[in-house]
């Protein structure tokens, strides 16, 4: 018997043109939970489809339980007992719970081929509440939030009876509270003797789970240690290859005079007497958990769900907001969640893509003007500091933390006096997110008003003047940063706020 | 104190460039290169089988023929770049057309006024069709405009019952027929509005969001995009050049009745994929369209010459449309397969 229940010697995989993964080591113990790590693009994700079957390897070798595999699709791998449950939720989601835990391997009744729904049901649910859940296997997957199919996503790897599990980013769409509840299912999986690969850009994460750390780098093995023998500052530099500043950069410029006043502002459904003010150079953190309303209420600034109730005050005026294009055109910007879906057009240039908002403006009575569109989109990226060769570069072929400061640099077109970013660091590696704080730091000060969305308490804290803390679809507090601590926001965010909303 | 930040590394003053490098292997791998082949590829093949395809007369007779439908032909490749479809241009065609005869001969509406309002209903079937797409966003455009397909046939067909109905007036018959310094005037109004929504699509504003959509419908509005009414504007477009076709082709054949212009949708849509218009959104240009509409005129004009009986050009022309959409598929399948062997020979 080996010593490891996975292990991975020299792994090479190139795609036409890249090296993905280059001579890379990997060795998993039984019963443990083993983190990886690296920036966006160190080959992470290409790693874990090679475990899975996805990608086959041009070089090296795996090992399960000291036996070599090669798998040529993921249901080898399935059948080996590895599953994995992806960043991004690859659910069907107008599927039941229980249809989408079985997929692929539902219960059937021999000769007649008949599905067994009863028994499915049942034992979807006996895997949901081992797990400490009290969904419904009947409900449709869709209706769940992000962490509920994230646990249906884990008992299907259950299911399945993996006794190598893979999770890659699971909490990046979670709240605290949320990843908490992920640990503890994490916890208990590997007691019952599952061994866990762990992905995550949070360090939080890390060290609440993993008792060993791979790192990987531009696609290369950096190296592997136990949780105890490597420091933060380390890893870090295994990770970026350079030391970092993590502490938050510091802050130049004024608060200035007021540029935005929200009263009442509500939407049935979704959020109600939403009141607070903005002011020049200010950051404005708004925080609570997902579905508080957070995203809801700024959408609702920039025209894309009409608010109902309410009004908005913009520099003194009283302003009725319909659609984004009249959003922009008062001055308001806003930095969507899903870059990919809804910041960018991936499939373009970056010039293409930092003009798409200012076509009016770089547009001669409706012409285009190349050679103000592409100094424009030059200035622009540059002043964000996209790594790219030209502004004819593909967004798609950019990094996370570059396809943002491409979306950043799409919101500089327009003249703008308050940017809302809806979790600007989301899904970005710790460079970048670096990057990213100093941008949102040079913006400030020079007098853009700032509304910052974001899940995350140390940025929340280290970067917000004031955070406004949301819970069901009200702003339960207001706290300066002077008195903002991690608990003082938890409580808000969490605790019925029945007598705060009296207060 | 010493401070290693990010300074050194992330926050290096980097240039990008701004301008675009020309690169000759780009240069030829354009899809429209390929068409200009094909092209070229039909006028060689019908040449050797026919004496007669070379002839000046015939070719401009051809011309006047297949080209009323290539109107349509630039609004369906934005609305294709859209993403979306319009099926029911042909309907269109019938239903502009029909009124405008109708109002000429029972009503004694003069021409010129019956040809406005000719080209106003076209406009209109067509902003409907915008109209409910962007209204109802959970019906797709296919079902949207097959029911006004059905429905703007039907109304044509009330309206004139199934009859024709003709005696234009003797100058309209220029529309279709007249030329000028010896060029068919069709096809010096091709001609124009060709260079019109070339200009359109890839030279404004407009035509740019028109792609940003194509490409990604969320993004594009968030960027502040007017998408549903750039939406709309598009499907009135094709209906105003099928209003246009309607009164080209009502020229040329002297009347018209409420079953003309069957199937040029398919027609129409067609050329837009030989075109190379991906249905998927977001690529493919104008001009390839434009020379799409001449290789199918031709191969039609062709095979017509050479007594190919018309079910079996619609078979060839099924199969250029199939082969033309799936090569670029191939390719990359290729690909695919070649560093999939490679893995096993090691």
């Amino acid at each position: 018997m080996s010593d490891y229940v996975l292990e991975l010697k020299g792994i090479t995989k190139e795609f036409p043109g890249v090296r993905a993964l280059d001579n890379v080591d990997f060795k998993l113990k039984p019963g443990q939970i083993h983190a990886l790590m690296g920036e966006n693009g160190a080959g992470k994700s290409t790693f874990i489809k090679v475990i899975t079957g996805v990608h086959a390897p041009n070089e090296g070798e795996m090992f399960l339980n000291g036996e070599r595999v090669e798998f040529s699709n993921p249901n080898d791998a399935q059948e080996k007992g590895i599953a994995a449950i992806y960043q991004h939720v690859t659910s069907y989601p107008d599927l039941s719970v229980t249809e989408n835990i079985f997929m692929g391997h539902e219960r059937i009744q021999k000769f007649t081929g008949r599905i067994l729904w009863k028994e499915m049901h049942e034992e979807a649910k006996k895997i949901l509440r081992s797990l400490g859940s009290s969904i419904d296997p009947k409900s449709e997957m869709g209706a769940l939030s992000v962490a509920q199919q994230q646990i249906v996503e884990i008992a299907k790897a259950i299911s399945t009876k993996a006794k190598i599990i893979i999770m890659d980013e699971p909490t990046a769409a979670l709240t605290s509270r949320e990843s908490e509840e992920l640990y503890k299912i994490t916890e208990n999986l590997r007691d019952q003797g599952a061994s866990i690969i762990f992905i995550s850009h949070r360090f939080e994460d890390m060290y609440r789970l993993a008792s060993q750390v791979t790192v990987l780098r531009d696609s290369k093995y950096i190296g592997s240690w136990g949780i105890e023998e490597i420091s933060n500052e380390d890893l870090i530099i295994a990770m970026v290859g350079r030391e970092i500043n993590q502490v938050f950069p510091e802050r130049k410029g004024e608060i200035g005079e007021k540029l935005l006043e929200v009263e009442g502002l509500g939407k049935a459904g979704y959020f109600a007497d939403v009141s607070f003010t903005l002011h020049k150079g200010e950051i404005l953190g708004l925080t609570g958990l997902v579905g508080a309303g957070r995203t809801e209420v700024c959408q609702s600034l920039f025209g894309i769900m009409p608010y109902d109730k309410g009004s908005i005050v913009l520099n003194g005026e009283k302003v009725k907001i319909q659609s984004p294009k009249e959003a922009i055109r008062l001055g308001i910007g806003y930095l969507p969640e899903d870059r990919q879906k809804q910041g960018l057009v991936l499939q373009w240039s970056i010039g293409r893509n930092i003009s798409l908002s200012a076509l009016s403006a770089i547009g001669n009575k409706g012409w285009l003007r190349d050679k103000k569109e592409f100094a424009i989109a030059k200035e622009l990226a540059e002043k964000v500091h996209v790594k790219a060769n030209s502004i004819f570069d593909l967004v798609s072929s950019l990094s996370g933390g570059n396809q943002q400061k491409v979306a950043v640099a799409k919101l500089l077109t327009a003249e703008l006096d308050i940017i809302i970013l809806d979790e600007p660091t989301k899904g970005v590696d710790v460079g970048a997110k670096s990057a990213i704080y100093e941008i949102i730091n040079e913006l400030a000060s020079q007098g853009y008003g700032i509304i910052m969305i974001s899940s995350e308490m140390p940025e929340v804290i280290g970067m917000s003047d004031r955070i406004a803390v949301m819970r069901a679809g009200r702003i339960v507090k207001i706290l300066n940063r002077a008195i903002a601590t991690q608990e003082a926001i938890l409580e808000a965010s969490m605790t019925d706020s029945t007598e705060k909303n009296a207060g | 104190m010493e401070q290693r930040t990010l300074d050194q590394n992330e926050y290096v003053q980097r240039t990008l460039k701004n301008k675009q490098e020309f690169s000759l292997k780009k240069f030829f791998l354009q899809w429209e290169w390929l068409l200009i082949l094909v092209f070229l590829l039909v006028i060689v093949i019908n040449t050797s089988l026919s004496p007669y395809f070379l002839n000046a007369a015939g070719l401009r007779d051809a011309t006047m023929v297949f080209l009323d439908k290539g109107f349509i032909v630039f609004p369906m490749v934005m609305i294709m770049i859209l993403r979306d479809i319009d099926i029911s241009v042909g309907s269109t065609v019938a239903l502009s057309s029909v009124i405008m005869a109708t109002l000429y001969n029972t009503l004694n509406v003069p021409m010129g006024a019956a040809i406005v309002i000719c080209l106003l209903v076209g406009a209109l079937c067509g902003l409907i069709n915008g109209l409910l797409i962007v209204k109802f966003k959970e019906l797709s455009a296919v079902i949207v405009t097959l029911a006004t397909m059905i429905l703007y046939r039907g109304i044509a067909y009330v309206i004139l019952e199934d009859q024709a109905s003709g005696n234009f007036p003797e100058w309209f018959s220029f529309f279709g027929w007249g030329s000028v310094a010896g060029i068919p005037f069709i096809l010096i109004a091709f001609t124009i509005l060709a260079i019109v929504f070339t200009l359109l699509l890839h030279k404004t504003t407009f035509g740019r969001q028109v792609y940003a959509m194509g490409n990604n419908d969320t993004a594009s509005r968030f960027s502040g995009v007017r998408v549903d009414r750039i939406k709309v504007i598009v499907f009135t477009l094709a209906g105003l050049m099928a209003a246009i076709t309607a009164i080209f082709l009502a020229s040329r054949m002297g009347s018209t009745r409420p079953n003309v212009a069957m199937m040029y949708e398919l027609d129409v849509i067609a050329m837009v994929a030989l075109g190379g218009i991906s249905t998927a959104g977001g690529k493919g240009r104008m001009i390839g369209a434009i020379i799409a509409v001449f290789i199918i005129g031709y191969l039609q004009y062709g095979l017509g010459l050479i007594n190919i009986p018309s079910q079996t050009m619609l078979i060839i022309i099924g199969l250029l449309l199939l082969v033309s959409v799936a090569v670029p598929k191939m390719k990359w399948n290729w690909k695919f397969k070649k560093s999939g062997s490679k893995r096993k020979l090691e």
